[in-house]
C-alpha cells in the first residue's frame, strides 16, 4: 500500500506527539564507523572480476574540433581502447533527466573530455592518455573572458515600480558593483564510474546526488531504456552540487564497457573534475538600495552578469533571497548570461544566496554605515510583511529571532565604529548578515518495513552524501514505530528502490524525510486497527504499542512483517506560503595591519529551519556553511586564463579551501521552529542556508575592523593591504 | 604515468647514477611524474643512505639530505640557534608533508607556476623553446625579481629562503667533479636563456647534506604572507637576522621568498642597514633598494609594494622600532 500525501494543507504535529524522543536530539551517524574504517566503498573503490580502466582525455584546446589516432597508441603496454563514442561536454544539470550536450567532435572549452582511453592498469592508460596524438583544427573566434563579450543578452524581467525614482527620492543609497570568482565544489571524492554490462543492462556504480534523474540521464546519453540502467551509490563522498547531474565518467565507462565486453572504471583526476563538471559562474553584480530616513527600503535593485556554455538550461539565480528577504515598493533585477568558452557553469551548494547575498547583505551593510542605523536594526526594519512582489504570505520565518537572539549570545554589543578597535599588528571588527535559503519539498518515496520483532527497513534510492540521511531516515522511522533507533536499517543509493527526491537543493531531508514518516504513519494505521483503537490514540514506545486501554508488545500484533510506501508530493501550500529558511550570521575577524590577510576569530550562526531532525547533523551541516563562508569571503577563486579560459588553479594545492587555521571558533543556535506549510514533518533545509550570507559576515566584519569595503571577492591580502594606511 | 625503473641505493656511488633520478620524499617529484612533466627512466631512492643526522661542531651544524622538514623543525639545536630555519620549515607545507619532504628535496623543489603544471600549456622551463603563457597570464603568485624573458617561475621553498639567510652550504658529492660546498646562490641559476636549468647540478650529484655556519648574532624572524593561514606558498616571505648594538645595526642578513626565481638576498640591502641606527626612513630606504628593479607583471604587481611592507614590519620586529 501507499500513503500518499500532496502538500495541499498544513498537516499536524504528529512528531510532536509521538514518545519514543529520538528526533531532533543529536545522534551521530550510525554508518560513521564504516566511514572511518575504510569499510563504506565509495564508487571508485568497487572491483569486479575483469575490470579494465579508463582515464579522460581533455581536450588541449578551446575551441574548433578533433580527431584522435588511435594508431599513435595502439602497440602501447596494456592498450584496449580509445572511445569517443557519446561523449558528453560536461556533467548534466541538476534535475534535467536527459543527457547534456553531445558534441561529435566540437570543442568548446580548454579540458572538455573527448575521448576515454583504457588499458589493463590505471597507470597504462594515464601513459596512453598523455601521449595519444589527437589533431586539432583549432577557430580563433573564441571568447574566454567578460571582457571580450561584445554584447551581453538582455534580461526579460519585468520591473516593479520605478527603482530610478526611488533612488533619486531616497535620503540613502547604495549603488556599489561587486564581482566574485566562479568556485569548485571541491568534494574531497572525485566522480568515478564503474560499468558492468549483462547483455542490454548496465549496472553503475557512481558518486551521483540524484540517482532517479541521473539514470534517466545516463540511458538518455547513451540511447538506451532507463529501464536497463541500474545505479548504485549507497556512499557519497561529497557532491556540493557537482554530482546532481551526471558526469562524463558514467558516459565513458559504460561505451567503453559495452564495446570491449568487460567492466570499465573511469575515475576523474583531480583536474577533471576542475573541468569536466559545472562549476559556479563568476558573477558581477550591481546592487542599489534606496532607503528613507528612517533607513526602510524604498526600493532596491540586483543586476548580474554571468557566463556558461551554449544550451545549457542554468544561469545562476543571483537574486533569488533578494526577492523576498527585504521590503521596497520598487524594484529591479536583470539577469545577463554570456557564452564563453569555459567549463559548463551550474550548481555549486546553493546557488543563487552563496554569491548573490555577499553582494546584497555587504550593500546593506554599506546603508547601516552611511545611514548611522545599527546593521540589525536596519535589518529588523526591513523585514515585509507579505512577499514584496506577490503579496503571498510567509510560512514560518523567524529572521527577527535569529537577529535579535543571535546578536546577544554572540555579544554584538561590543562592537564598535569601523576601524577603532585595534590588538597590537591587527584590526579587530564584526560583521552581521542575514541568511535566507528558498525552501524546497520534493517528490520522494521510500518503504517502510516493520518487522515483528521490532526492527525495521527504510528502503529509498535517496542518497547520503556526507549530510546525514542515513540517521535522520533511520531516526525518524524510529520516532514514529515507537523503536531504538539502532533497531532501524537504512538502505539508500540504490535505483532499485523507491524514487526519491535525491539530494539537491537542501531539499533532501525533508523531502525523503517525509516520504518516511508517510510510510510509518500506513504501519502505524494498521498497528492500530489491530490494537484496536484509534490510530490518534495509539502510542508506540519501545517496541510496545499502547492504545485504547490495551498494550501489546509488536510482536503479538504482527506475524509477518508489514511494509508500506509513503510518497510525498509538494502542492497548494508551495502557492499559499512563501517558505524559506532563515537565521543570521555573525563574524569576528582580525585584520593584518601590514599584510591585509585576514583570520576569522569566530563565527555564530543562529538558524531556523522549521524541525530540526538531529542537532548533531544540522549542525555539522551549519558548519559547513560557514566554513565555505570563510571560503568564499577570503580564499576561493577558480582563475580562468583570460586568453583560453582554461582553469589555471585546477587543483586543491591551488585552489584555496579553507584549512584548519583558516577557522576560527564556530558557533551554532537554533530557533526553536515548526513550519507547517513546509512538509508533514514541519522541517526545511539546513545546509544551504549555512552558507547563505555567511560570508557576507565575513566581510562585514572586515570593513568594521579596518575601513576597507571588500568589492571583489575573494578578500586575499592584496584586495586589502593597499587600502590600509 | 610513464613506468620506471625502480632502484633502491645503498652506497653514495650508487646514488649517482647519471641516467637516474633521485627520489627522497617523493613529495614533489611524484606529482610531477603523475602528470608526465618529469618522466625519469629510473628512479633511484636514496633513502636507505646514512644522510639522517643532524650534527653540530664548534663551528657549524651539519643537516644530512635526508632530515626530513618536520625533524628538522623540532631539532632543539635549530631551535635555539637558528629560530629563522624552524618557523621557515613549519611555515611550509602540511604537516602530512613536511613529515615525508627532506632536506635535500626540499631545496630541490621544483616551481609552482601553474602553466609549468598543465602540459597542454606552452612553458620553456618544461618545453624549452614553446614559450611562455605567464608572463600575460594569470600570474598573480609568480617573480618580480631576477625574472627573464623566458620565466617568471618563483622558488617555492620557505626553507631555502631562512638557509639562504643563514649563509647555508650545500654539500654535493659530484661524480664528476668530486665533493663541493656551494652557497644558494651559487647553486640556483637564474632563468636567463634556458629556464629549464635551475641549478648548476648536474645528473648523478648527490646532496648529501647542508653546513649552517655557527649561529648569528641578533635577532631572528620568518614572516610568510600568504593566501590563506596555513598550506599555502608565498606571496611574499622574509627571512630576517638583524644585530643591534649601541642604537646601530651592526649585522643584517635578508633574504626573500615568493619573490624571484630563487632565494632572493641583495647584499646592497644589508648595506643600507648595516652602521645605521635603526628607523622607519632606514627601512623605507632598504626597501627602494631591494625593489629598484622589481617588475610586476600584472596581477603580481601587488608584491612590489607588499614586500615593502612586510621588509619594514620585519625589520621593525627584529630592531624594536615602532612604525
Ligand atoms: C600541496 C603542497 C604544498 C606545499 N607547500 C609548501 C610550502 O608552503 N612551502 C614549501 O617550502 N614547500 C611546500 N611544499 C613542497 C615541499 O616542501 C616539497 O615537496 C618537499 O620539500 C620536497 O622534498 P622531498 O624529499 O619530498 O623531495 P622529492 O620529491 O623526493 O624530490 C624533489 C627533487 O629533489 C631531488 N632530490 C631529492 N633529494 C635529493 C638529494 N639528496 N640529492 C639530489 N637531489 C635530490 C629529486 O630528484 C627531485 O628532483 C608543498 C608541497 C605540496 C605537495
Amino acid at each position: 500500500m501507499t500513503e500518499h500525501l500532496k502538500m495541499d494543507q498544513v498537516q499536524p504535529h504528529l512528531l510532536d506527539e509521538t514518545g519514543q524522543g529520538v528526533l531532533s536530539v543529536p545522534m551521530p551517524r550510525p554508518e560513521g564507523p564504516l566511514k572511518v574504517t575504510g569499510r563504506a566503498p565509495y564508487a571508485a573503490e568497487y572491483k569486479a572480476e575483469g575490470m579494465a580502466t579508463g582515464v579522460m582525455v581533455r581536450a588541449a584546446i578551446t575551441k574548433g574540433t578533433y580527431a584522435v589516432d588511435t594508431a599513435s597508441v595502439e602497440d602501447m603496454p596494456g592498450y584496449l581502447g580509445v572511445f569517443t563514442d557519446k561523449m558528453v561536454r560536461n556533467a548534466a544539470q541538476g534535475t534535467m533527466g536527459t543527457n547534456p550536450a553531445q558534441m561529435g567532435d566540437k570543442i568548446l572549452y580548454l579540458g572538455q573530455p573527448i575521448a576515454v582511453v583504457v588499458a589493463e592498469t590505471f597507470e597504462q592508460a594515464r601513459d596512453i592518455a598523455a601521449v595519444l596524438k589527437v589533431d586539432y583544427t583549432e577557430d580563433d573566434d573564441a571568447v574566454c573572458d567578460f571582457d571580450g563579450v561584445s554584447d551581453w543578452p538582455d534580461s526579460d524581467k519585468p520591473d516593479q515600480g520605478d527603482l530610478d525614482q526611488a533612488m533619486s527620492d531616497a535620503t540613502f543609497t547604495v549603488d556599489s558593483m561587486y564581482t566574485t570568482k566562479p568556485h569548485n565544489s571541491a568534494a574531497m571524492e572525485p566522480h568515478a564510474a564503474l560499468a558492468e554490462w549483462d547483455g542490454d543492462k548496465l549496472t553503475l556504480h557512481g558518486s551521483l546526488q540524484m540517482l532517479g534523474y541521473n539514470r534517466d540521464e545516463v540511458a538518455d546519453s547513451l540511447g538506451i531504456d532507463a529501464k536497463n540502467v541500474r545505479l548504485l551509490a549507497p556512499y557519497v563522498g561529497g557532491g556540493f552540487g557537482s554530482k546532481l547531474g551526471m558526469s562524463p565518467d558514467c558516459v565513458g565507462a559504460a561505451v567503453a564497457a559495452k564495446a570491449l565486453g568487460r567492466p570499465v572504471r573511469v575515475v576523474l583526476s583531480r583536474n577533471n573534475v576542475f573541468e569536466m563538471i559545472v562549476l559556479r559562474t563568476a558573477t558581477r553584480q550591481r546592487l542599489r538600495l534606496a532607503a528613507d530616513k528612517d533607513g526602510k527600503l524604498l526600493g532596491l535593485g540586483q543586476e548580474n552578469w554571468q557566463s556558461n556554455l551554449p544550451d545549457e538550461p542554468m544561469a545562476e539565480p543571483v537574486d533569488l533571497a533578494t526577492h523576498f528577504l527585504y521590503g521596497g515598493e520598487n524594484r529591479r533585477y536583470g539577469q545577463h548570461v554570456a557564452i564563453l568558452n569555459r567549463p559548463a557553469s551550474g550548481s555549486v551548494r546553493a546557488p543563487g544566496e552563496a554569491v548573490g547575498m555577499l553582494a546584497l547583505e555587504n550593500a546593506m551593510d554599506e546603508l547601516a554605515e552611511k545611514s548611522g542605523i545599527d546593521p540589525i536594526e536596519l535589518r529588523l526594519r526591513n523585514i515585509p510583511e507579505k512577499h514584496p512582489e506577490t503579496g503571498v504570505q510567509y510560512s514560518a520565518r523567524s529572521l527577527a529571532e535569529a537577529l535579535t537572539e543571535g546578536a546577544k549570545a554572540f555579544g554584538w554589543d561590543k562592537r564598535q565604529k569601523a576601524g577603532t578597535r585595534r590588538e597590537g599588528e591587527w584590526y579587530i571588527g564584526m560583521g552581521v548578515a542575514s541568511a535566507a535559503r528558498t525552501n524546497i519539498l520534493m517528490e520522494s518515496r521510500a518503504n517502510v518495513t516493520l518487522n515483528p520483532d521490532g526492527t525495521a527497513l527504510v528502503q529509498t534510492d535517496m542518497t547520503d552524501i556526507g549530510t546525514g540521511t542515513y540517521a535522520i531516515l533511520g531516526q525518524i522511522a524510529a520516532e514514529m514505530l515507537g523503536l531504538d533507533p539502532q533497531k532501524v536499517t537504512v538502505e539508500l543509493g540504490d535505483t532499485d528502490l523507491p524514487k526519491s527526491s535525491g539530494s539537491g537543493g537542501s531539499w533532501g531531508a525533508a523531502s525523503a524525510g517525509s516520504s518516511v514518516f508517510l510510510g510509518a504513519k500506513a504501519i502505524r494505521r494498521k498497528l492500530a486497527e489491530r490494537l484496536g483503537c484509534e490510530v490518534e490514540a495509539l502510542r508506540l514506545q519501545d517496541g510496545v504499542a499502547t492504545g485504547g486501554n490495551n498494550r501489546r508488545p509488536l510482536a503479538e500484533l504482527m506475524d509477518a512483517p508489514i511494509t508500506e510506501e509513503g510518497h510525498i508530493e509538494p502542492g497548494q501550500t508551495d502557492e499559499d506560503y512563501h517558505q524559506a529558511g532563515y537565521g543570521a550570521h555573525f563574524a569576528e575577524v582580525a585584520v593584518n595591519a601590514v599584510t591585509g590577510e585576514v583570520r576569522v576569530r569566530r563565527m555564530l550562526a543562529a538558524m531556523a529551519a522549521g524541525r530540526i531532525l538531529n542537532r548533531q547533523t544540522a549542525t555539522s551541516q551549519v558548519w559547513g556553511g560557514q566554513i565555505w563562508g570563510i571560503g568564499t569571503a577570503l580564499t576561493e577563486a577558480i582563475e580562468h586564463d583570460p586568453r583560453t579560459g582554461h582553469v589555471v588553479n585546477n587543483d586543491l594545492a591551488e585552489y584555496h579551501v579553507p584549512v584548519n587555521l583558516d577557522v576560527g571558533d564556530l558557533e551554532v543556535m537554533f530557533i526553536e521552529e515548526r513550519d507547517d506549510a513546509s512538509s508533514p514533518i514541519q522541517a526545511k533545509g539546513i545546509g544551504e542556508l549555512g552558507l547563505s550570507g555567511a560570508g557576507a559576515a565575513v566581510t562585514n566584519a572586515i570593513y568594521n575592523a579596518c575601513g576597507v569595503r571588500v568589492y571583489d571577492y575573494p578578500a586575499t591580502p592584496d584586495r586589502i593591504f593597499p587600502h590600509l594606511p | 604515468m610513464k613506468s620506471f625503473e625502480y632502484v633502491r641505493a645503498s652506497g653514495i656511488a650508487d646514488a649517482q647514477d647519471t641516467a637516474g633520478r633521485i627520489i627522497a620524499g617523493g613529495t614533489n617529484l611524484i606529482d610531477l611524474m603523475k602528470h608526465q612533466i618529469e618522466t625519469p627512466p629510473r628512479l633511484v631512492d636514496v633513502t636507505r643512505l646514512d644522510m639522517t643526522e643532524i650534527e653540530q661542531s664548534a663551528h657549524s651544524l651539519r643537516i644530512g639530505a635526508l632530515v626530513t622538514n618536520s625533524d628538522l623543525a623540532a631539532h632543539d639545536t635549530v631551535r635555539r640557534d637558528y629560530p629563522v630555519l624552524s618557523r621557515a620549515l613549519l611555515a611550509g607545507a602540511s604537516g602530512q608533508l613536511r613529515n615525508k619532504a627532506t632536506t635535500g628535496g626540499n631545496l630541490l623543489q621544483r616551481t609552482r607556476c601553474p602553466y609549468f603544471y598543465d602540459t597542454t600549456q606552452p612553458c620553456n622551463k618544461r618545453v624549452p623553446g614553446s614559450g611562455c603563457p605567464a608572463k600575460e597570464g594569470i600570474n598573480r603568485i609568480l617573480a618580480v625579481l631576477g625574472t627573464s624573458p623566458h620565466c617568471i617561475a618563483t622558488h617555492p621553498s620557505d626553507m631555502a629562503v631562512a638557509m639562504r639567510a643563514l649563509d647555508a652550504r650545500v654539500e654535493i658529492e659530484s661524480p664528476n667533479r668530486g665533493t663541493e660546498m656551494l652557497t644558494l646562490d651559487e647553486m640556483y641559476v637564474l632563468p636567463g636563456d634556458d629556464p629549464s636549468k635551475e641549478t648548476v647540478l648536474e645528473a648523478g650529484d648527490l646532496i648529501t647534506a647542508v653546513h649552517l655556519p655557527q649561529p648569528p648574532k641578533g635577532k631572528q624572524t620568518y614572516r610568510k604572507v600568504r593566501d590563506r593561514s596555513s598550506y599555502a606558498f608565498a606571496l611574499v616571505s622574509v627571512a630576517g637576522i638583524v644585530d643591534v648594538e649601541d642604537g646601530k645595526i651592526t649585522e643584517a642578513a635578508l633574504a626573500f621568498g615568493g619573490l624571484a626565481p630563487r632565494p632572493w638576498r641583495d647584499g646592497t640591502v644589508e648595506d643600507v642597514l648595516v652602521g645605521e641606527a635603526p628607523s622607519d626612513a632606514l627601512f623605507d630606504k632598504a626597501a627602494d633598494v631591494l625593489l629598484q628593479d622589481a617588475q610586476g607583471f600584472g596581477e603580481n604587481d601587488f608584491k612590489i609594494p607588499l614586500a615593502r611592507r612586510t621588509l619594514k614590519a620585519v625589520l621593525a620586529e627584529l630592531t624594536g622600532v615602532t612604525q
